[in-house]
């Protein structure tokens, strides 16, 4: 039975070992990188163990740390009040839609996912955000758009459709009024699912440049993708301005290569350091049902 | 008696419904202002937009946006571009993850499947600007693979490439996806009902026929869903993935220009909304048109799979 067994399990894990090492090895290349001297760079080219440990590409991002440390601020600020209040939107309208016995369940399902297959699209969304609601360049417009996800509530909804009604119906029996249900019995149940979701949204949040790139003009508004990505540009148009230049000028080496690497790292680092907290919940908490429950 | 405890039950499924449309109120008013407001907005893809007439004074077209984005020379290549990558994303992400996800419940070592899916979910932890900062730390001017082909002597610049570049695309997506997806379909067979594995093993069921037969016919609805749901999107393109990845690179365009960055760039440089918006308009349409035709084959084939 057992050496039935060894040749698939080795292959198995073989296989899951390789994508592994995938989905790990270009974090370590981005980490390395950001500890490889410039030099050592522009004469080798990258390399995945650094030939010496230099930490000048930190010492240069973190010399002047004001706009980075801002950047950090706001998007800490975004995230945090993003998904606390997304959290609440969202399983505020989950719970009801998982109630069989809630007479606008189906009308508000079709109301939700109505909404992922058919959208008004990039103009008139961005013409409603800056010219009517006025919130261009404000830090609400990081916020707003994305509180109460369709996808998000899909889960959160199949998640909350597992809880046994009959545990709903002793609440109500009880006198428990909707709200008290809410509170304190389904959102300690739901548990799992509001983990998963949590994490989903503060990902969302904490990873998302697009609002920024439409709406923020405005250096202290500049979140932290946002700010690496005027990086990559800035750092683009350095690189191919320096090809002009005199060779002279070439001495006068910018940790730029290394620096942008270090910064992807402290902009990558916070949610790979968040990720074990929610690890418990996380499979049991994934439930896609159906979209007409 | 009878009356008045009627009128008491329907007074309190009354206060019961009220409650329960409290508790979804501002997620409803949300989804109105962001959502559906905008839909109202469709009106401008058949406008001429005056800046100094303002959105609901400038001059109706009729079709005139859709028409000059359809005569453009672009336009067909944008498409091709957006549909064949589509198409290889969805067939190729959905079966590696739903192979996948029936390997990872075979792994019999718990901790290791814990492992398994803590390290596969790591790429969907990073922004498409941080991937696209990868993506350049390996194969950018100095990056490890183009100084490792150095080394053995051959000189390759990703960046002015163009035949590479679908691959490396695809490669970069599936890498992304693949364990968000996989562990979405993992959850999905973690929902099976133990009993039918144990059934089918007394009876002297093999591994590949469990799969075959438990596995894969239980999954299938949410294979379904998140199929449906792709193929919705199958005129849209990931928008970071596209734009971040090949960088601003001119040479690149012809394979990896999509509709999503053609008519971010066009508005950027020509301001033009009418067409940006007939454009959105038309991806949008299509996008339902296909799920409701998918969803019509679905429900010809099984009934209980639809979506809706």
């Amino acid at each position: 039975m057992l050496s039935k067994k060894i040749g698939p399990q080795l292959f198995i894990n073989l296989l899951f070992i390789l994508f592994s090492i995938a989905c790990i090895f270009p974090l370590i290349a981005v980490i390395s990188v950001s500890f490889s001297s410039e030099e050592d760079i522009l004469k080798y080219g990258y390399s995945l163990i650094p030939k010496s440990f230099d930490l000048s590409a930190y010492a240069y991002v973190l010399y002047k740390p004001l706009q980075i440390v801002n950047a950090f601020k706001v998007s800490i600020l975004v995230s945090v009040i993003g998904t606390v209040v997304s959290l609440l939107v969202i399983a505020g309208i989950a719970y009801p839609m998982s109630r069989e016995d809630f007479k606008l369940k189906n009308k508000l399902s079709f109301y939700v996912f109505f909404t992922m297959l058919f959208n008004g699209g990039l103009v008139p969304t961005y013409m409603l955000i800056s010219n009517y609601l006025h919130l261009k360049n404000t830090i609400w417009v990081l916020i707003l758009p994305y509180l109460a996800f369709p996808w998000f509530i899909l889960i959160l909804r199949s998640f909350m459709q597992k809880i046994p009604h009959s545990i709903i119906e002793s609440c109500m029996i009880d006198g428990a009024s909707e709200f008290r249900i809410f509170f304190r019995i389904i959102l300690p149940l739901a548990k799992p699912g509001l983990a998963t979701v949590a994490l989903f949204i503060l990902l969302q949040y904490w990873n998302d440049w697009w609002l920024s790139m439409l709406y923020i003009e405005k250096e202290s508004l500049v979140p932290l993708q946002f700010m690496l990505y005027r990086m990559m540009n800035n750092i683009t148009y350095l690189t191919n301005a320096s090809n002009m230049m005199p060779p002279g000028m070439k001495d006068l080496v910018l940790p730029s290569e290394s620096a942008r690497m270090a910064m992807a790292i402290l902009a990558a680092g916070p949610m790979l350091a968040v990720f074990p907290f929610f690890q418990k919940y996380f499979v049991r908490g994934l439930t896609v049902g159906a979209v007409k429950g | 008696m009878n009356n008045r405890q009627k009128g008491l039950f329907s007074y309190q499924s009354y206060k019961k419904n009220v409650q329960l449309g409290i508790l979804a109120f501002p997620a409803v008013v949300l989804i109105f202002i962001f959502s559906y407001v905008p839909m109202a907005g469709i009106f401008i893809a058949f406008k001429d937009i005056n800046y100094e007439k303002g959105l609901f004074h400038s001059p109706w077209v009729g079709f005139d946006n859709f028409k000059f984005f359809f005569s453009s020379s672009d336009v067909w290549l944008v498409m091709r571009n957006t549909l064949s990558y589509n198409i290889v994303f969805i067939a190729v992400g959905t079966l590696l993850s739903i192979l996948f996800a029936v390997l990872l419940n075979e792994v019999l070592s718990r901790r290791l499947v814990k492992g398994y899916q803590t390290i596969f979910f790591f790429p969907y932890f990073f922004s498409w600007i941080i991937v696209a900062y990868m993506t350049y730390s390996f194969i950018g001017p100095y990056g490890v693979v183009t100084s490792f082909l150095e080394r053995v002597g051959i000189r390759f610049d990703f960046y002015t490439e163009t035949w590479i570049w679908p691959i490396l695309l695809t490669l970069i997506s599936i890498w992304k996806g693949l364990g968000y997806m996989s562990i979405i379909f993992y959850a999905g067979i973690m929902g099976i009902s133990q009993e039918y594995f144990e059934a089918a093993s007394i009876d002297g069921a093999t591994k590949f026929q469990m799969i075959r037969k438990i596995t894969i016919p239980l999954l299938m609805p949410l294979i379904t869903i998140m199929t449906l749901l792709s193929i919705g999107k199958i005129f849209y393109s990931d928008f970071g993935l596209f734009f971040f990845i090949p960088r601003e690179i001119g040479q690149l365009f012809p394979v990896t220009q999509v509709i999503d960055t053609y008519v971010y760039r066009m508005l950027k440089v020509s301001g033009d909304l009418g067409m940006s918006s007939a454009v959105g308009l038309f991806q949008s349409t299509m996008g339902f048109l296909v799920v409701l035709f998918s969803n019509y084959v679905v429900k010809k084939v099984d009934e209980d799979n639809k979506l809706f």
